[in-house]
């Protein structure tokens, strides 16, 4: 495509969203605050200027976001329309304080937010906008080339701010649930979660995004997550985003001092998903733990991105992402690990380990590797493998099916990830659909 | 039972079995001896359906049944089991699972009731008995870790489970301590009996003295080069395959 072309079709694009912006800014989040109304506004015209990001970037070398560019979603109009709420509530945990988002907008008739400690806040943005919350907003409106950020800060449907004050244990789950039933034609949602984990507090958060649709529909989520010195934060994200669905998500984590966090990330769902992830190793001591699972077939795609940031000494990571890639499924593995000079005795371990189901499926994973540090301890390693013709013939050589064989090894090899899950639900629907993954497959659960 | 008529296999185009002739009649015992690379575990591997290996000519019945035109998993369930040289190690599958699900797989191929896990459990636990494997070994991962002597126990064992109507056993006496070899070569004497058959494929003449083989048969270079009876083990222990080479012969 010509660059006069493109940047053409960016300009179209952006005053596609221009218009949006024109359209619901009366109504949107934060309509009332000055400087929230700014900062939608500087975000707008920096989207307008950087637009999508094309393939020609590096960062988007292997994923290509025409798809969404040339879509023309927008923000739902009656966003809880035709919600079917006996689905929703299949997607509920027990025992949770859950939110829940509908297209893009909290709705609190359907969250169940029982009562938290007193030095625990759990605000949607639409019910409250702190003035603490305005340097991210304006950070995140001007992302350098990132268009995605800067559209979520222009469009910011709804949210929520967590604060966990210092030495306090959240120790109920908190479920962030993002429903989209695209209730008026291909709409686009928002959301933006702020987290702040103060020193040495606990908290364990659930990020679900679930389509319960079969049309097109768009979510552009941005999470910041602050962790305070010696705080805890596990972080679950569930994607499981309608079969049409476009998912481009993006988490900032800052940690200070001996802080601790571990991230989940599974991505099951959407035609086309990218998941980026940006942890900076800020303070002492920090460690950071990130774990990932995906599987995608038929023509699904679904993108990974990961950045550590170690700025200093003692600094830890711990990275392991496996994927599943059936049918003409495209996957894309980038796990970027940075040691900065000064960060010394760091720790850095990254692994992306890639099963290919079909001949069709294709893989392209890049772990790398940035020390300028001596005295580090680093290691990384990434494969893309079929399964173990060996151990397919010694379970058929039993009398197991080929499609059963299958299903078993497939299992086996995302075994370890999933089992790395505690929140038991959320378990059992990756294995559920890590069976749907395989026909024929009866795999009967049944342990001894 | 088993008729192997004029086989010839190749392997990347390679000849490896080059016209194999041989007549396993029902509750038949028969030794398949040979040098290394001779082609006995390629024979075991294409009798058990490995699609790696191409057959160039010949035919194999199996109770009137053209073998190798069945899946691996169909001849599993019509009574064709394999003890594996190597058994593959498979991580993250759990041992009794797998051999839950292959018990299952048969019973249901013939019609029977599927085993429930209390079923199951106790018929697990009288085999494990017969082989001495420790029951810890069937909450590990298929063969993951196992000694190779356990490895070589739990093909055995997995046999005694899976009852079948032909075992192919190559070299399942391999590695083996001296009581191990007894307690397999017992394992294997209690499945014998009946119209029960079995190949074992073997280089030494001690596991012969306990399963007593109806004939024995010399594999080299492709072809069964001789055939004969019990002694015929005893002979080729002490002279080795050299007298039996055709260029040696001369
Ligand atoms: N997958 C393979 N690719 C190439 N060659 C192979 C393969 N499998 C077997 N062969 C070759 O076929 C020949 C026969 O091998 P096979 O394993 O059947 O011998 P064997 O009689 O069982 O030997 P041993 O007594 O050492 O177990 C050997 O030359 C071997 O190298
Ligand atoms: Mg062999």
């Amino acid at each position: 495509m010509a660059a006069a072309e493109r940047a053409g079709m960016t300009g179209t694009m952006a005053s596609h969203y221009a218009e949006e912006f024109a359209r619901a800014e009366g109504g949107l989040v934060g309509a009332d605050s000055g400087w929230f109304k700014a900062a939608r506004r500087r975000a707008l015209t920096h989207f307008g200027r950087i637009g999508f990001p094309t393939p020609k970037e590096e960062e988007w070398k292997y994923t290509s976001v025409a798809p969404i560019e040339s879509r023309s979603f927008r923000l739902a109009g009656h966003p809880r329309n035709g919600l079917d709420v006996a689905e929703l509530d299949r997607l509920r945990l027990i025992e949770a304080h859950e939110l829940v988002f509908v297209n893009g907008y909290y709705s609190a008739q359907l969250s169940r937010l029982a009562s938290l400690p007193a030095a625990v806040s759990v605000a949607p943005l639409s019910e409250a906008l702190p003035d603490s919350l305005q340097e991210h907003m304006e950070r995140q409106a001007e992302q350098p080339g990132n268009g995605f950020a800067a559209l979520n800060a222009a469009l910011l449907s709804d949210g929520v701010h967590i604060r966990v004050g210092s030495g306090v244990t959240l120790k109920t789950t908190l479920h962030l649930l993002f429903i989209s039933t695209a209730p008026d034609g291909p709409t686009a949602s928002f959301p933006r979660v702020f987290i702040e984990a103060g020193a040495n507090s606990r908290v364990l958060i659930i990020e679900h995004y679930a389509g319960l649709t079969p049309e097109e529909y768009f979510t552009d989520a941005l999470t910041e997550i602050n962790v305070g010195p010696g705080a805890t934060v596990e972080h679950y994200k569930w994607q499981m985003e309608g079969a049409r669905g476009y998912h481009i998500g993006q988490m900032l984590v800052h940690q200070q001092r001996e802080s601790r966090v571990t991230s989940y990330s599974v991505s099951l769902g959407a035609a086309l998903a990218r998941d980026d992830i940006a942890v900076s190793l800020a303070g002492e001591g920090a460690g950071a733990s990130l774990n990932g699972l995906y599987m995608a077939k038929g023509r699904q795609h679904v993108d990974h991105h990961t950045s550590i940031d170690h700025q200093q000494p003692h600094t830890t990571s711990a990275e392991y992402y496996k994927g599943v890639l059936a049918g003409h499924a495209r996957g894309v593995f980038d796990g970027k690990v940075v040691v900065r000079e000064g960060a010394q005795k760091a720790d850095a371990e990254l692994t992306n380990k890639n099963l290919l189901l079909s001949e069709h499926a294709e893989m392209d994973t890049k772990p790398e590797l940035q020390i300028y540090a001596d005295d580090v301890k680093c290691s990384h390693g990434a494969t893309v493998g079929q399964l173990d013709e060996d151990a397919l013939f010694y379970l058929r050589s039993r009398g197991i099916e080929y499609s059963q064989a299958t299903a078993l090894l497939t299992y086996a090899f995302a075994d370890d990830v999933v089992a790395r899950i505690a929140i038991e639900p959320m378990r059992h629907a990756i294995e559920r659909h890590l069976t749907a993954y395989l026909p024929r497959a009866a795999l009967d659960m049944e342990l001894l | 039972m088993l008729t192997i008529s004029n086989l010839h296999v190749c392997i990347d185009g390679k000849p490896i079995l080059r016209g194999i002739d041989l007549e396993v009649g029902p509750g038949e015992v028969h030794a398949i001896m040979g040098p290394n690379g001779s082609g006995k575990s390629t024979l075991a591997h294409v009798l058990a359906g490995r699609d790696a290996y191409e057959v160039t000519q010949g035919t194999v019945v199996y109770d009137g049944a053209d073998l190798l035109a069945m899946p691996p998993e169909d001849r599993a369930r019509r009574g064709i089991f394999l003890a594996f040289q190597y058994p593959v190690e498979i991580p993250g599958v759990n041992n009794a699972y797998f051999l839950k699900a292959a018990l299952n797989a048969g019973r249901r191929y013939r019609g029977l009731t599927e085993f429930d896990a209390v079923e199951f459990l106790s018929l697990v636990r009288e085999k494990m008995k017969l082989v001495h494997l420790d029951e810890a070994l069937l909450k590990r991962s298929v063969n993951e870790g196992f000694s190779g002597g356990e490895k070589k126990r739990n093909e055995v064992f997995q046999m005694a489970v899976l009852e079948p109507r032909l075992a192919i056993l190559d070299e399942t006496d391999s590695g083996l301590d001296i009581d191990a070899l007894k307690i397999v070569a017992e394992g294997v004497n209690r499945l014998r009996g009946g119209d029960r058959s079995i190949i074992v494929v073997t280089h030494y003449q001690r596991l012969l003295n306990h399963v007593l083989p109806d004939a024995v048969h010399v594999l080299s270079e492709g072809r069964i080069i001789r055939s004969g009876q019990r002694d015929l083990a005893l002979e080729l222990e002490e002279r080795g395959y050299d007298w039996l080479r055709p260029n040696a012969l001369a």
